[in-house]
């Protein structure tokens, strides 16, 4: 940062940006009409967050207003150009969206009132106009929605008026409590194991929900935390990272040895809800590695990346269970597990080549769409009449046995904290495989092809067998969570590798962080722990209705405002903002705008 | 000065839907020397080089180096070989790191796979040294510009003078017999192309590389060639040194065009 510029007086209340304002406030309008009419504040209704004030059916109605009211007041700051104070403008605009936004919720109120708007528009229930209206009749609904959307988008427009340090912890103290509330399940399963059962029955109403007083003290929590925790934070992680050579490497394996001993001890205090809730967000991992090494290492846009998963696990369930299907020669035995695990590995690499090998040759948005119809026809094969003898049909394949551990334990479905540990098992070996490969020629080769195909190929790299080794590695690790799966449910069916899979385990990769392997960590956790998988519920089970629609716009408010992802992978980020980054780079003088000067003198001119 | 005769291109042609882009070519280049390809835009000296390559195959001919023939071979099989070019519109890995580019240039001359890579053998390490040193050795040709700091910076904030520098480092690191480089001073002010013009004749003196170039800068063009091929309209018209060629009367039509009284 340049030194900062005085700013320059704030502007007159009525010099608005109005046609900002008029696109936000109909924003809004546009949104909490949507959803209220796609029924979710009434099926939500029972979600509460606060115990008597909020669920999480008002919150996605109240949320925006807020946040968009505050959003309003925000403009770009140019690195020494001097900006304009917030004051009374930034208040009355926050207003103006709130109430163009909150006169949208009140529309919708007259309307279902006046008109029967059942016909076309199936999904809302009746109880929704109550419910609006607070049971206090269609006046008092149309009135309040105009002077909650006002009053939130006041209040989030106020939010310029105070200082940073008030903002972050009024944001800080939102956010705990809302986390407080969407974790309740977990944190009051852990307090059990914990001895903190009399905190947890404290904080949290006995129905779900956290109490008023229980709010009010993880607000004042989160607030001592922004005010001084986070500061601490951040000292210890500069420290870290000024760290260079053996003492980074030192902090590097303490970090490393924590991570790994929590995740040992962490489902020992856990219950069985939340350890399956791991084991499920572990699988998604698990094939969000692999996809990350297709995708976000090599470039590959692969959208059948299922196939590997349901050939995991229906090579696991063929081998092992006593069901499968009656075509099989008497010979074929049943293996352990274990043993079953190295035929999968090797089928699903020669799955790898054989897909690869047609679709490599491809590139782009050809590539995608080939790679798509391969899932399917996977799909199709195993559901097929022709291969029924063999796959069981659309019964699949049942009764497939636990996990034999050398006869030690058996890991079964029905103890997701062994599942879960066999899981974290195999997560770990995908870690290892794609941060060593990504710093090895075969990942520089990977960037390269991702780069410039072409380009990669004149500099001597074959750039068919590179993608196909990484194609073939992706598959690897997908058809390890196949038969982690298989092992798991105890069967399989056609039905559990629907194509929805395949573009879940990309939505993640996309919101986590294409090509690093933490963002796709948190992407998993965050998607696939709280939100649920395709057919696994997540945190928010009630929210499993309305996955798609949130996983939907989740993905495209990250394309507008995060493309990088939750956590972005350095190189992916000097891609998409290119210009932000040179710009900072000429700021911080690292740029050679010209080397006339001749900082390369040594070289003498001929 | 010349050795051995290095690459013949014979009787080599290329249509593209009904044009002929290459018409017959044939020229060829000996070891250690340093031949300049120039001709008006569109005479077909970049698809040349394309062919050379192998991103373009050629319709008829033969391109043959060190007495095998390249035709039908794929560019990473060309570079294996031993040549490798430049572009003439700077395309390098603009995100990954200065030395990176340098060194995953050298795939083709290394071996290390998925084994190594996992399970950090001693061989993996030491040619992950070897790849790193070569890439710093080969950047520090062109003196302190590309390397120190600049090492981990992104190619995409070097400035257009230093891309096209590391556009020949990477080139110069898959280890080549022949560099092609088209047209390496392109854009560049009088000093820096002065002082590339210099480096050049350095790759084969102190490298041993033997160079086909191709340049519209006639001052560089006639401070380094030893032959010089004019291309129009995918023909051949000259051959020779500088001076032969310039007073060549085709050349000079072709460049500027023939008298009024005769064109009509």
């Amino acid at each position: 940062m340049t030194e900062t510029i005085a700013l320059l007086p704030a502007r007159g209340i009525l010099d608005q940006n109005w046609r900002k304002i008029v696109n936000y406030g109909l924003l809004i309008a546009f949104a909490e009409i949507f959803i209220a009419l796609a029924n979710m504040p009434v099926a939500l209704d029972d979600f509460v967050l606060i115990e008597p004030i909020l669920s999480l059916g008002y919150l996605f109605l109240l949320c925006l207003p807020l946040l968009l009211g505050f959003g309003i007041g925000r403009e770009k700051v140019l690195e020494g150009i001097a900006d304009h104070a917030k004051g009374a403008r930034e208040v009355v605009a926050g207003g103006c969206v709130g109430l163009l936004g909150g006169g949208g919720l009140s529309l919708l109120v007259l309307l279902l009132d006046n008109f029967d708007l059942r016909d076309p528009l199936v999904n809302w229930s009746p109880q929704l106009l109550d419910l609006l209206a607070f049971d206090n009749g269609v006046g008092f609904g149309v009135v309040i929605w105009l002077a909650i959307g006002g009053g939130l988008g006041l209040l989030g427009g106020s939010m310029h008026l105070i200082p940073p340090i008030a903002r972050r912890v009024v944001a800080t103290m939102a956010l705990a409590v809302l986390a407080a509330a969407v974790l309740e399940a977990i944190l009051s399963d852990m307090s059990e194991d914990l001895y903190l059962e009399w905190l947890a029955d404290w904080v949290y109403f006995i129905r779900g929900g956290v109490t008023l007083h229980g709010a009010v003290a993880v607000a004042a929590v989160a607030a001592a935390y922004a005010l001084w925790g986070s500061r601490a934070v951040k000292g210890a992680k500069a420290t870290f990272q000024a760290l260079e050579g053996a003492e980074r490497r030192q902090a590097n394996k303490v970090g490393l040895l924590t991570v790994a001993v929590l995740t040992i001890l962490l489902p020992l205090v856990l219950g069985k809800i939340t350890n399956e809730l791991l084991a499920n967000v572990g699988l998604f991992l698990l094939l969000a590695l692999g996809l990350n090494i297709v995708i976000g290492l090599a470039g590959i846009l692969d959208l059948g990346y299922v196939a590997f998963f349901a050939v995991g696990g229906y090579t696991t369930a063929i081998l092992t269970s006593p069901n499968r299907g009656d075509s099989w020669p008497d010979w074929l035995p049943q293996l352990w597990w274990v043993v079953a695990l190295l035929v999968v590995v090797v089928l699903a690499g020669l799955t790898g080549l054989f897909i690869g090998a047609p679709v490599i040759r491809m590139r782009g948005d050809y590539l995608a769409i080939v790679t798509l119809g391969f899932g399917e026809i996977i799909r199709l094969l195993f559901l097929s009449d022709w291969l029924g003898g063999y796959t069981g049909g659309a019964q699949g394949i049942t009764t497939v046995p636990g996990v034999q551990v050398f006869g030690l334990a058996t890991v079964r479905g029905t103890d997701p904290r062994a599942v879960f540990y066999l899981v974290a098992f195999f997560c770990a070996i995908a870690i290892y495989i794609s941060w060593r490969l990504e710093k090895s020629r075969i990942g520089r080769a990977w960037m390269a092809v991702r780069e410039d195909e072409s380009v990669a190929e004149a500099m001597g790299i074959n750039t068919v067998n590179v993608k196909l080794l990484a194609f073939v590695v992706g598959a690897v690790l997908a058809s390890f969570s196949g038969a982690i799966f298989a092992a798991k449910v105890g069967s399989v069916f056609p039905s559990s590798f629907i194509i929805l899979v395949s573009i879940v385990i990309l939505i993640v990769v996309i919101v986590g962080g294409m090509g690093n392997i933490l963002g796709v960590i948190a992407g998993s956790a965050v998607l696939i722990g709280v939100l649920g998988g395709p057919r696994q519920p997540g945190l928010l089970q009630e929210l499993s209705e309305f996955k798609l629609l949130i996983y939907g716009a989740l993905l495209i408010w990250m394309m507008l405002k995060r493309p990088e992802g939750l956590i972005p992978n350095v190189r992916r980020t000097r891609e998409l903002h290119q210009e932000e980054f040179l710009q900072d780079a000429w700021l911080k003088g690292e740029i050679d705008l010209d080397d006339e000067e001749g900082n390369g003198g040594e070289v003498a001119p001929a | 000065m010349s050795g051995e005769r290095l690459l013949t291109i014979k009787q080599l042609s290329v249509t593209f839907g009904g044009l002929d882009a290459l018409r017959d070519l044939d020229f060829h280049v000996d070891e250690g020397e340093i031949v300049s390809v120039i001709g008006p835009n569109g005479a077909g000296k970049t698809t040349c080089f394309n062919m050379i390559s192998g991103m373009v195959t050629p319709t008829a001919g033969e391109i043959i180096f060190q007495d095998q023939p390249l035709t039908g071979l794929d560019p990473n099989q060309v570079t294996a070989r031993g040549i490798a070019r430049t572009f003439q519109n700077v395309r390098l890995f603009a995100n990954m790191t200065i030395l990176e580019n340098v060194m995953v240039a050298q795939h083709c001359r290394t071996k290390q796979g998925l084994w190594g890579a996992l399970f950090q053998t001693a061989a993996f390490k030491k040619e992950e040294e070897d790849i790193r040193a070569w890439g710093e050795h080969v950047l520090g040709f062109f003196g302190t510009r590309l390397i120190g700091y600049r090492l981990d910076q992104p190619a995409s904030t070097l400035s257009y003078a230093n891309r096209r520098r590391l556009e020949i480092a990477r080139a110069m690191a898959t280890k080549p017999t022949i560099l092609l480089l088209d047209e390496p001073v392109a854009g560049m002010n009088p000093k820096e192309s002065e002082e590339l013009t210099g480096l050049i004749g350095k790759l084969r003196s102190e490298w041993g590389f033997t160079i086909v170039m191709i340049e519209h800068d006639m001052g560089v063009v006639r401070d380094v060639s030893d032959r010089v091929v004019v291309l129009d309209h995918g023909e051949t018209i000259a051959q020779g040194s500088y001076e032969e060629v310039s007073n060549n009367p085709d050349v000079i039509e072709a460049y500027l065009g023939r008298p009024a009284e005769e064109a009509s």
